[in-house]
């Protein structure tokens, strides 16, 4: 049977996951092939050369470049505290001196007699990457970072925001269909990632903000919420850049849309324990999508990466409506006609027939649904 | 390439960046004939990204399909995963050719030296050629050089563009921004299989030691300095770089494209050959110019798709040919950055009913998350044409800016026009010369009513004049491009036979009058005999029947102050051709256009068009 149907997202309690952790210029990884690392360790770190300061000394000195020896009290190499003397001028009979003191902290990278400059550069700047995943380091990628391999339960979601973070999951809806209430994002969520429900409103992004809440986790978001909080539109989806002070994922889609049952289940499963999330989503060819990911349990042997397969649409696979009408529901297929049919916008399609967990019997184009495995 | 023998069956696919398409060939009865034609969607999402799954996907069901139409279980196009190619008189088939726009839209990064100077120049460049610009980084951006570096490898743009400095002026800061990028050593986002693209467009005087920076690391290309001087700005090499290699190298790329490359062949000579997969764009710009050339017509070509609009024109007697590909407009992938280019009244002028903003807004941005969807829904269906009114409608006026009479020669900015964003060069489109408007694309070939391909067209174009209309039967021009290369006889005699079709002929006048008052005076000879003779006012819209292949004789007088091709209220004798849809009658303005502003009036107003147009059933527009 053809695939004219979208895969669906992948919502797994167990599945083996691996990871790049490469730093944004050579330097020195931290672990080692075997190391088993935690989600905030740091697996690689590397000193980048601080910003050149360029600092016209004779010209402060009031002496020609030439001169400026005779009154120099540093050299190249040498290190500078804030405010430490770096020439000074011998004045009248010891009066009337003229001091030149370091602007910065740092150090001396060159001195020109010619135009009387110095270059003064500031301290190194570490740049550290951490493990995101607890797991354990299966490849080291010489002087530049790592991968790391584990087994989680894992969600993909649909569209995201902000970027990497983790934190404990904590459910505050009781239902997938519910609206998260204002009044259960309080101080216990700080550092949490949240569970809400069908939908996460911009008054609850505020309060989640407000209380420093690390991440959340919707069925749906309202567009027009997204362009209040962003204060802009999106118009190409490459997020997960924005600086919110939190990280969004959300599973479902756009306005309110239940999040799927088995989502839900997942989270409420996982409750209490730490996942590692990010909103990093690109909609186009090689598509990026947010993750959930919760570490479980594992044995080594059992770090086998599984093959991509496309799941096959069969009479009784589970199905969910992925638009308009009955979007978010989720069916069974009880038929699959071979030839185009004609739908109420006229269009001419492939459809399957299915029936929904509340009975109602439905037609709908094979492109509306996702797979979902059981 | 000849036809050097009769090949039997032929499979053609267009991987498009939403959906995979298949159309089987067949030699029928000494002519060959599109006979069979399937679809799946692209490929190139995890778990999966892999093109070619999606190309299976979509050959099975042709393969499906060819078992239900000839009633024969052993018609079989597949073995081992792969397309069967075999020269025996019942397996697989003969040749496989494809083309491919799957890799969807253009993001770039852009660098300068100063922001708000070169690295402004360098983003009105990008934002020119069609691209997104997802970051510009500067010298002065005040983000650490490691942060910059970050940036560019988890964006993973399409393209760089790297500007910066006056000619002849200091080298240090285009230097030191070669040396981030390098140090980054983007990767492209569709995989290993090319180099990222970095055009460098800055200080002539720091060419050298650019190539010692990037030449190894990236796919380097040098063009003029789009800042030469702080006073001028010269964007055209540097936009024309920017879209030609976004078409050669990007748009075609996708996950699984270096497999689906050892996979088209076909027999050229009596040896299976490699047939290149071509671009998209590139085999609809081979159809467009042959339909000019072969009837002698200016011609304007449209082929919009999930994630890019494709534009093409043969104008003036000299035929020159121009293609633009607008990176980011687009139905599915894209469809939100129609909405961010048009913004919400633009999308709802078109639209005949009430609808939440907020409904909208949503419906919108899931179409883009899920991309490969189809409309159900008749409300739907109406919001998704009305905003491909709009997509194409900013397609085409990207086209117009970029088809000048001389390629590449465009006036050069002074630095006052460069911020006020004014077009460069006289257009040769000339909407009231044109003879044929041809559309092509998913919701223009895939309309239920062929009667919303005549409103799409009409809206979003405004043909002037007298003007024919066609559309793609079922999108099939990218794979008709690409046959000509192994087959010209096939790809010729499917075109003529199934592919083009012809809606029929729109007659509009150019100007504005009253409402109330005459613009169009008419007789028209109607094939059935009937005399169809009105005074029509302006504002209104009439369809008459004439089928295709048929014509009907017609004396046209517009009103004084307008025009339909002959100069103001000059009358006109001439043969009108029918087609699936027959003849619209428009006299709702032209230079300009208007819709009314309030929305009662207008929804009125569309209520009515599209009633006479048939466009919709009746229940949706009461």
């Amino acid at each position: 049977m053809a695939q004219a149907y979208s895969p669906g997202l992948t919502v797994t309690d167990s599945i083996v996951l691996r990871k790049e952790r490469i730093l944004p210029l050579k330097g020195k990884v931290l672990v080692k092939k075997g190391d088993k690392v935690k989600a905030d360790d740091f697996v690689a770190e590397t000193l980048l050369p601080g910003k050149v300061i360029p600092f016209n000394l004779a010209n402060k000195l009031g002496v020609d470049p030439k001169f400026m020896k005779d009154y120099i009290k540093v050299k190249e190499g040498d290190i500078l505290k804030k405010g430490m003397m770096m020439a000074e001028t011998k004045g009248f009979f010891g009066m009337f001196k003229n001091i030149v003191k370091s602007p910065i902290e740092g150090e001396i990278e060159s001195i020109s007699n010619l135009t009387g400059q110095l270059l003064l550069r500031e301290p190194k700047i570490p740049v550290q990457v951490k493990a995101f995943i607890d797991g354990i380091v299966v490849e080291v990628v010489k002087d530049e970072g790592v991968i790391i391999e584990n087994k989680s339960a894992y969600v993909q979601g649909i569209f995201g925001l902000g970027g990497e973070t983790n934190g404990e999951i904590k459910v505050i809806v009781d239902s997938n269909e519910e609206i998260v209430d204002l009044k259960n994002i309080d101080d216990s969520c700080k550092d949490k990632v949240i569970v809400c429900g069908a939908m996460v409103p911009l008054a609850a992004i505020h309060k989640a903000q407000q209380v420093g809440v690390a991440g959340i986790i919707s069925g749906g978001i309202d567009d027009q919420d997204l362009k209040k909080l962003l204060g802009y539109n999106i118009g190409v989806a490459i997020t997960g850049h924005e600086e919110i002070g939190l990280t969004i994922v959300v599973t479902e889609g756009f306005g309110k849309i239940k999040m799927a049952q088995k989502t839900f289940n997942l989270m409420k499963q996982f409750d209490g324990q730490i996942a590692s999330i990010h909103g990093f989503t690109q909609i186009r060819a090689g598509v990026m999508r947010p993750e959930i990911i919760i570490p479980i349990e594992f044995d080594e042997k059992e770090l086998v990466v599984e093959e991509a397969k496309m799941s096959e649409l069969l009479i009784g696979t589970t199905i969910r409506v992925i638009r308009q009408p009955n979007f978010g529901l989720i069916g069974k297929v009880t038929g699959l006609p071979e030839t185009l049919t004609s739908v109420e916008s006229e269009t001419m399609v492939r459809i399957l027939e299915a029936e929904l967990e509340n009975g109602e019997k439905i037609t709908l184009p094979r492109a509306n649904v996702e797979v979902i495995e059981d | 390439m000849g036809d050097t023998q009769k090949l039997r069956r032929i499979i053609a696919t267009d991987c498009g960046s939403t959906t995979t398409k298949s159309i089987l060939i067949e030699y029928i009865d000494g002519e060959y004939r599109q006979t069979v034609r399937g679809e799946a969607p692209t490929t190139v999402e995890k778990p999966l990204n892999d093109v070619t799954r999606g190309v299976i996907n979509a050959v099975t069901e042709l393969e499906e399909l060819a078992r239900l139409k000839y009633n024969d279980e052993s018609i079989s196009f597949t073995k081992d995963s792969k397309i069967w190619l075999s020269d025996k008189e019942n397996e697989g088939v003969d040749a496989y050719v494809s083309t491919s726009s799957a890799g969807g839209g253009l993001q770039m990064m852009v660098t300068g030296v100063v922001a708000r100077m070169t690295g402004e120049s360098a983003e009105r460049a990008a934002l020119g050629a069609g691209a997104i610009v997802m970051d510009l980084i500067a010298s002065n951006d005040k983000r650490a050089n490691h942060e910059k570096i970050e940036r560019i490898r988890h964006l993973r743009p399409d393209m760089i563009l790297m500007a910066g400095g006056v000619d002849g002026g200091t080298t240090k800061h285009v230097a030191e921004m070669a040396e981030l990028v390098g140090a980054a050593d983007p990767k492209p986002r569709l995989g290993s299989s090319y180099k990222l693209p970095v055009i460098y467009a800055g200080n002539t005087k720091a060419r050298d030691i650019i190539k010692d920076t990037l030449d190894k690391k990236t796919d380097l290309i040098i063009t003029e300095n789009l800042r030469p001087t702080l006073e001028r700005e010269n964007l055209g090499p540097a936009r024309d770089k920017i879209h030609d290699l976004f078409m050669e190298h990007v748009m075609a790329q996708a996950p699984g494209y270096g497999k689906l490359m050892t996979w088209t062949k076909g027999p050229i000579d009596g040896k299976l050959t490699d047939i290149p997969i071509m671009p998209t764009p590139a085999a609809v710009g081979n159809i467009m110019q042959t339909i000019a050339k072969v009837n002698n017509i200016e011609v304007l070509g449209v082929d919009i798709g999930g994630a890019t609009t494709d534009v093409f024109s043969v104008f003036t007697e000299e035929k020159v040919f121009n293609r633009t590909v607008s990176a980011n407009l687009g139905l599915s992938y894209s469809i939100s950055n129609v909405l961010a280019t048009a913004g919400i009244d633009g999308i709802l002028r078109w639209v005949p009913f009430d609808i939440d903003e907020s409904e909208l807004r949503n419906m919108i941005k899931n179409k883009m998350i899920r991309p490969t969807t189809i409309p159900q829904k008749l409300e739907e269906l109406v919001l998704e044409q009305a905003i491909a009114k709009e997509a194409l409608k900013y397609a085409f006026i990207q086209h117009k800016e970029f088809a000048v009479s001389l390629k590449g020669g465009q006036r050069q900015r002074e630095i006052s026009e460069a911020f006020s964003q004014s077009t460069s060069g006289a257009s040769i489109v000339n909407m009231m010369s044109l003879d044929l408007l041809v559309g092509s694309g998913g919701v223009l070939s895939h309309a239920p009513r062929r009667n919303q391909s005549v409103m799409m067209l009409v809206d979003a174009f405004l043909p002037e004049g007298i003007t024919r209309l066609a559309v793609d039967s079922i999108f099939m021009m990218p794979q008709l491009g690409v046959l000509a290369e192994i087959s010209e006889q096939a790809a010729t005699e499917v075109f003529e036979k199934d592919c083009l079709i012809y809606l029929g002929t729109c007659v509009a006048p150019v100007g504005k009058i009253k409402a109330d008052k005459v613009a169009l005076s008419v007789k028209i000879t109607l094939p059935n005999g009937e005399t169809f003779q009105e005074d029509i006012k302006f504002g209104e819209l009439r369809l008459l029947p004439c089928g295709v292949g048929e014509s009907a004789k017609a004396t046209l007088k517009p009103a004084r102050s307008l025009d339909i091709g002959a100069g103001n209220g000059q009358e006109i004798e001439t043969e009108l051709h029918g087609g699936v849809v027959g003849i619209l009658l428009d006299t709702r303005g032209r230079q300009p256009f208007d819709l009314p502003v309030e929305t009662s009036e207008r929804v009125r107003l569309l209520k009515k068009w599209m009633n006479e147009l048939k466009a919709y059933p009746e229940q949706i527009l009461k």
